[in-house]
């Protein structure tokens, strides 16, 4: 649901293949018929941005008739926690729960907690802190942090307070005719994957559940995941074999990138980038880390960020400087990638080095990015082809508007040629946190280098510069941890073998590689750059580079590069075994106890202390790693268990609730409030928002369009359309529409056709396909349309950016933008070109009555009559 | 090559005389084909790399001959993959050889038209310096109220999901320490 | 079977070309249930025979831009997208549009074909659709009580102008290439000798004997052969010739994600797609079919044969493909009686003169 495995991720769809040869069923959940709904048993189209409603509906199919895994349940989630009396849900507040505050469109969260956590809400701070830091994301590898004490529980999960009431009252209206009316899925149709899914979960059987970017990119994105996560819990599919919620990442290391994050709130590991009043001091940052009192591992929490700052500045950190903290760049709000386009718009950003990107066709709301990047002092673009972000200045869309000038734009743009995968060694994270090890095969040619060379001169370089300053400014850099050795053909090229040792995690004073994380010290006699990936290296072996053949090994293949983290191939695997440590069934047996051994087995590294038995019960008082006991297998939570309901951590609210996109032609039908009423928005001229309802004019974009891949191109193109075997597969940018709405706009099939936003309108060749199927939400028809985003002006095959008709409208938890839904109007013809675009563009503004001083309501009013 | 094995070798005495008298395998077979082998068997070496595309992480060999790499397979020891390639994953080598890659560095100057060639090191030195200017000029030590920011906000930085781990390290630690922090990449986007 | 040098029925065509001890036949079963129209096929196969482009064009037939086979695309994806009413195959679910009336025919392809007349659709091996080919074909009026035509050249949707929810469709993808025949008639025209038998069994164009004639492309009952424009020589399909004779798989089949393609000897295969055929039967695919498996069909079999889940047609392959020399023999035996007769005449009229 949500993916398009077959077409975005063909040789990893081999299994789904296999999996059906052996008698799997498979369905297909997606707005438009694609080459994966072809090998599906089940195809069933839905409505783009409601995919929370068709979820909630299996939840409530799932409360309704008890079909859940009692045991699991019962055992391994939240469930019978009972949950603070002040709380109100969305179905009391139509469509808030209790807290929301409208001054800042977030919420004071102490109502969520659980019972006699009343006041942690409180104290974690404040929420539009927590969401312009995008926090949420420190949760990739640990739940939010909790209190200690043990919660209050109702183990007949009758108590009307347990979470397992209030997920059953939440969800109670979501049933087959709603599902029906907001998702435009039939009721038999709907009831059939229900069933299926119900039938094939529980001790026996296991149902694995897949998404893709077709849900992180919403307003609500977060909450489509938790939706499916708390099916997978309630069906017990979690941390079993055949189970759980697989994200297909689209890049080859955005795992990593994301462990190791070159993103602006994070530090290795999920450790929060400190902000500057929540975290002043070194003793404030970590213990809003570990959260002293805590259950589970984050406890160790200042093991793992001494090491990092050891690592990052070596003898030079401390106990007396608090390891180098002061050195670290202080947060103050949001400074994320959409954030930083529009700060490039209004001066504030001197220079910008994109690597291997290219926003310029593959963010959202492309004119701002290219209009930011024209206002820049300088520019440096690293990739292996001539992309769109390097020749905005002469070539982009904006110059034939003749909004960007040639001569009139400042930005020195440098091209650094960069140099390609075969060309250096290193490690990608795959999609299930698999390191594996890259052999290089040639030298790069020319004036390619890799992005580890040009890193590694650029420190060296501006140290070089600054060699000798006293500024208070100038000691991190200079204090930095930054000796590499240098090797290849060239003699220059650091080794990304001493980086990958350095990241693994060393002692201080000997430089022995270090085991794993559990040998992490507070002291400072250990030095490790990402806690999580600590055992890469263990024994000085790089484990990342283990190949040994997958037929010469069982089917987890434990030999087989390294998984993060401590080569745990599935996470919190204990529940693969039930309480008393023994499979749920032989059938699915996976991790177990093992008596005589006194230790945990299986096929998997136990994601579990090896030598803790099932019957451990903490003693009173316990915190930390001791605090987990014998059979709670989510080790990393706050209290053991799979969360069911999020007292903590979310933004949005702790169960998630259907919400139309920030851009929809459809009016909530569950509650007053229209979208997410805590989505991130920016309200400026230069990000004008289409209308929906309420508000009028809805019929100016009339039609919901969607984005994806093509099998046969990458992103944003940069590494497909310059490939003459690729191009010609798919050469040019089209429209797919489905046959009534040619019929009903006069499109003809591979005939020009254009596609309006606020922002902007591209033209594209029609495909019209009975792919494509117009639904019926309530008592009217919904097309939808959808466009592949490859295009740009650069390489062999050119066409327009799909990208650059959204806006910026971002999910609360995560800062990532709602490019997978809004709504448009699509008319015959090819679209007009010059200042005439503009002007075309202009008018439709005026008709749907958007103006620089009008946006959407995040908050939906209460006005009898919308305003105007 | 002696008149005998010239005429043995003509076509249509091996057709008259051999076990093909139509003439239409053995007997036509040429001397390109008789020699045919897999360019990849004379490799001079042969490295096992990843698929740079999406995130399934398949196993690739990549064949090597005098320097140059002359072929691009699924690697069929990877459990994951088991061998396979996507038509991505499978123009791997022309991603990597490909005329049309950029192999020099341009400069295009303040208001200038268009490129121009630049060399390596200067531009090295260039950006180094711009880095430095930038940093200067938007330096904040603390906020309103003196709590230490110890920042610049005047440089960012998108791209990491097609890097290495090694590499992503690099770019963090060298921009953290420079006070960078606008470091983004696509998995925000 | 039949008898040695046969130019038709089953033979085993690698010892019939002279190889003695030849190792066993090779061949690819190409499954189409199991393709996902990836198309690394295409790209794996011009990687390593270094295969130019076929040129950029969007051709509008579903996501099939390559068109066909080609002198330079050796192996070819069809995406073919129908309706599945009333059939139920390939879905848990069938009939959605069951009850729903089954309207005439509206895509270009059928009104093109029941028109009679051929403008350029680009399926023709090596011709880029005429710009105005799918314009011609919208030129044909639809049916006065008919769906309104787009231009789709797809099977047409019963109920396409209803508004009642469809949820059953099916799209079949087919990557096709070379059938090795038996009897190739390609080679049997080759007048150079430059297309010939390998020992594996397969049919590989010589490209440094071929002259370029063209003889072989006519002939092909499939379409298959085409000459590189340019270049002038004949090429197709090697079966990777080289890495075979290594013992390394073919290039498409090496990539092929979901071994839709499966390379093997040909026995082995055919063995294994009856049991794959027998599979899908159970399961309820009743449409499943095997194409090109049977060594007594008017190719002797071929050397690359496929699981189809329609007819053939509906995959633009030929439902009962000859080989044209089929009769070659029979119209030498009588070209011969016929000479020798006029040369009794001949005789005849000189011997009776006086």
């Amino acid at each position: 649901m949500g993916s398009n495995m077959a077409e975005a991720h063909p040789v990893g769809f081999q299994h789904v293949v296999e999996a059906k040869r052996r008698g799997a069923k498979v369905i297909h959940i997606d707005p438009r018929f694609t080459r994966t709904s072809a090998l599906a048993h089940t195809y069933v189209p839905v409505r783009a941005g409601a995919d929370i409603a068709f979820l909630g509906g299996v939840i409530n199919y799932i409360l309704s008739d008890e079909k859940d895994f009692r045991e699991y349940v019962l055992a391994y989630t939240n469930a019978s926690m009972l949950v603070n009396e002040g709380f109100k849900d969305t179905e009391d507040l139509d469509g808030l729960f209790s807290g929301y505050d409208p001054e800042t469109n977030t919420y004071d969260q102490s109502t969520w907690q659980y019972a006699s956590h009343e006041e942690h809400g409180r104290s974690t701070g404040n929420s539009h802190v927590a969401r312009d830091t995008a926090s949420a994301l420190r949760h990739e590898s640990h739940g939010s942090p909790l209190p200690g004490g043990d919660v209050a529980r109702d183990l007949t999960l009758q108590d009307s307070r347990c979470v397992y009431q209030i997920l059953k009252r939440h969800y109670s209206r979501y049933t087959p005719e709603v599902v029906e009316q907001v998702c435009g899925v039939p009721q038999d149709t709907f009831l059939e994957v229900c069933e299926a899914w119900t039938a094939n979960s529980g001790r026996e059987r296991t149902t694995a559940l897949v998404y893709s970017v077709g849900w992180t990119q919403h307003t609500v994105g977060v909450q489509y995941i938790r939706t499916g996560a708390i099916i997978q819990l309630l069906l017990g599919n979690v941390g079993r074999p055949g189970g759980g919620v697989m994200a297909l990442r689209g890049h080859a290391s955005i795992q990593g990138s994301t462990d190791i994050p070159t993103l602006f709130n994070l530090l290795p590991g999920y450790l929060p980038m400190p902000h500057h009043r929540q975290h002043e001091t070194f003793r404030q940052w970590v213990d809003a880390i570990r959260h002293p009192g805590q259950k589970g591992f984050w406890a160790n929490a200042e093991a793992y960020a001494v090491s990092l700052l050891k690592a990052y500045f070596g003898g030079a950190a401390t106990a007396e400087n608090d390891w180098g903290y002061g050195w670290l760049p202080r947060l103050t709000g949001d400074h994320g990638t959409y954030q930083q386009a529009l700060d490039m718009i209004d001066g504030k950003i001197k220079g910008y080095f994109l690597l291997g990107q290219n926003p310029a066709v593959g963010s959202a709301h492309g004119r701002a990015q290219r209009l930011g990047m024209a206002n820049l002092d300088w520019l440096v673009v690293r990739d292996l082809y001539m992309i769109e972000s390097a020749t905005f200045w002469k070539d982009g869309p904006e110059v034939a508007t003749g909004e960007v000038v040639p001569t009139e734009c400042r930005t020195e743009v440098f091209f650094m040629p960069a140099a390609s995968h075969v060309e250096k060694e290193g490690t990608f994270t795959q999609t299930q946190r698999m390191l594996q090890w890259r052999e290089q095969a040639v030298e790069p040619p020319g004036d390619c280098r890799s992005e580890l060379w040009f890193f590694y001169h650029l420190g060296r370089l501006v140290r070089d510069r600054l060699a000798g300053s006293a500024a208070p400014r100038d000691q991190g850099i200079l204090n930095l941890n930054w000796d590499y050795p240098v090797h290849g053909e060239r003699g220059d090229e650091p080794s990304a073998e001493a980086v990958l040792k350095e990241i693994n995690g060393y002692d201080s004073a000997t430089g022995e590689p270090l085991p794993g994380y559990l040998s992490l010290k507070d002291d400072g006699t250990t030095a490790c750059g990402c806690w999580i990936y600590s055992g890469v290296y263990a024994d000085g072996v790089n484990q990342a580079a283990r190949r040994k053949p997958g037929s010469e090994q069982d089917w987890v293949a434990l030999e087989w590069g390294w998984v993060w983290p401590a080569d745990r191939r599935t996470l919190y695997n204990r529940a693969s075994a039930d309480p008393d440590g023994r499979p749920w069934s032989e059938r699915k047996r996976y991790v177990w106890w093992d008596p005589e051994a006194g230790e945990w087995t299986g096929y998997d590294v136990p994601d579990f202390e090896k030598t803790k038995p099932p019957t451990y019960r903490p003693p009173e008082g316990a915190t930390g790693v001791a605090a987990i006991s014998g059979d709670d297998p989510f080790i990393m939570q706050g209290d053991g268990k799979g969360w069911l309901y999020a007292p903590g951590g979310l933004i949005d609210g702790p169960m998630p609730t259907h919400y139309e996109p920030a851009e929809s032609p459809v009016r909530n039908p569950l509650y007053h409030q229209q979208a997410n009423p805590t989505r991130k928005v920016y309200d400026r001229p230069d990000n004008p928002i289409n209308p929906s309802p309420p508000d009028r004019h809805v019929d100016v974009y009339p039609y919901v369009f969607t984005t994806s891949r093509l099998t046969e191109h990458h992103t944003a193109g940069g590494m497909s359309r310059h490939l003459a075997y690729l191009s010609e597969l798919q050469p040019e940018m089209f429209v797919e529409v489905s046959p009534e709405l040619a019929a009903e706009r006069g499109l003809e099939h591979l005939g020009w056709a254009h596609v309006v936003t606020t922002r902007t309108a591209i033209e594209a060749r029609v495909m019209v396909t009975d792919r494509l199927t117009p639904l019926r939400i309530e008592d009217r028809i919904v097309h939808q349309i959808w466009l592949p985003y490859h295009w740009g002006g650069e390489g062999l095959v050119t066409g327009d950016s799909a990208n650059d008709l959204f806006g910026i409208a971002l999910d609360p938890n995560v800062l990532i933008q709602e490019s997978k839904v809004g709504t448009c109007d699509i008319r015959p013809g090819r679209r007009p070109t010059g200042p005439e675009l503009l002007a075309y563009v202009d008018e439709y503004r005026v008709r749907a009555g958007v103006a620089p001083d009008r946006y959407p309501h995040v908050l939906t009013p209460r006005a009898d009559k919308p305003e105007a | 090559m002696g008149v005998r094995t010239w005429i043995q070798e003509w076509p249509v005495y091996r057709q008259l005389t051999g076990t093909d008298p139509l003439g239409r395998g053995a007997a036509v077979q040429s001397e390109r084909s008789k020699s045919l082998t897999a360019r990849t068997e004379s490799a001079d070496s042969m490295a096992r790399s990843v698929c740079p595309y999406c995130a399934v992480g398949c196993g690739q060999r990549v064949f090597v001959k005098d320097r140059k790499v002359i072929q691009i397979e699924g690697d069929p020891d990877s459990p994951i993959s088991l061998g396979r390639l996507c038509p991505k994953g499978s123009a791997s080598l022309s991603l990597v050889t490909s005329d049309r890659r950029q192999q020099k560095v341009l400069y295009r100057r303040p208001y200038g038209t268009a490129w121009e060639d630049l060399d390596l090191d200067t531009a090295m030195g260039m950006i180094a310096d711009r880095v430095l200017a930038a940093r200067d000029a938007t330096w904040e030590d603390a906020d309103e109220d003196g709590r230490p920011l110890n920042r610049t906000l005047g440089i960012s930085s998108l791209g990491g999901a097609t890097l290495d781990n090694e590499e992503n390290y690099l770019i963090k630690k060298l921009f953290t320490a420079l006070g960078a922090l606008q470091i983004e990449n696509q998995a925000r986007i | 079977m039949a008898g040695p040098n046969s130019l038709y029925g089953p033979v085993d065509p690698a010892p019939d070309a002279g190889y003695v001890d030849a190792p066993p036949r090779v061949g690819f079963f190409t499954d189409t249930s199991v393709c996902i129209g990836c198309k690394a096929c295409e790209v794996a196969c011009k990687e390593w025979n270094l295969i130019p482009d076929d040129g950029f064009n969007l051709l509008g037939t579903s996501y099939d831009n390559t068109g066909g086979l080609t002198a330079n695309s050796w192996r070819h994806v069809a995406f073919i997208e129908q309706p599945t009413a009333g059939r139920g195959a390939g879905t848990d679910s069938p009939g959605a549009f069951a009850a729903m009336p089954v309207g005439p025919p509206a895509s270009a392809q059928t009104a093109v074909v029941a028109a009679g007349t051929a403008p350029d659709t680009g399926t023709e091996p090596g011709v880029p659709p005429a710009v105005d080919a799918l314009a011609a074909a919208g030129t044909i009026a639809p049916p006065a009580t008919g769906p309104q035509f787009l231009g789709m050249p797809l099977p047409d949707l019963p109920g396409r102008m209803m508004d009642a929810p469809r949820s059953d469709f099916r799209w079949l993808m087919m990557s096709n290439v070379c059938k090795h025949c038996t009897h190739a008639a390609c080679l049997d025209v080759c007048p150079t000798g430059s297309l010939f038998r390998t020992e594996f069994g397969t049919v590989v164009v010589q490209e440094d004997i071929c002259n370029g004639c063209g003889y072989c492309i006519p002939a092909c009952p499939y379409g298959v052969i085409d000459r590189r424009e340019g270049d002038g020589r004949a090429w197709k399909c090697t079966m990777c010739y080289d890495r075979i004779g290594d013992g390394l798989t073919p290039a498409c089949a090496k990539a092929c994600p979901t071994e839709s393609i499966q390379f093997g000897e040909l026995d082995e295969l055919r063995a294994r797609a009856e049991r794959r055929l027998e599979s899908l039967h159970e399961q309820g695919e009743t449409s499943a079919r095997l194409y090109g498996n049977s060594p007594d069909d008017g190719v002797g079999g071929d050397g690359a044969f496929f699981l189809l889940l329609d007819e053939p047609e509906v995959y633009g392959l030929p439902p009962d493909p000859v080989v044209c020399t089929r009769d070659l023999p029979a119209m030498w035996k009588r070209a011969g009686w016929a000479a020798l007769a006029m040369a009794a005449a001949v005789v005849v009229s000189f011997g009776r003169r006086p």
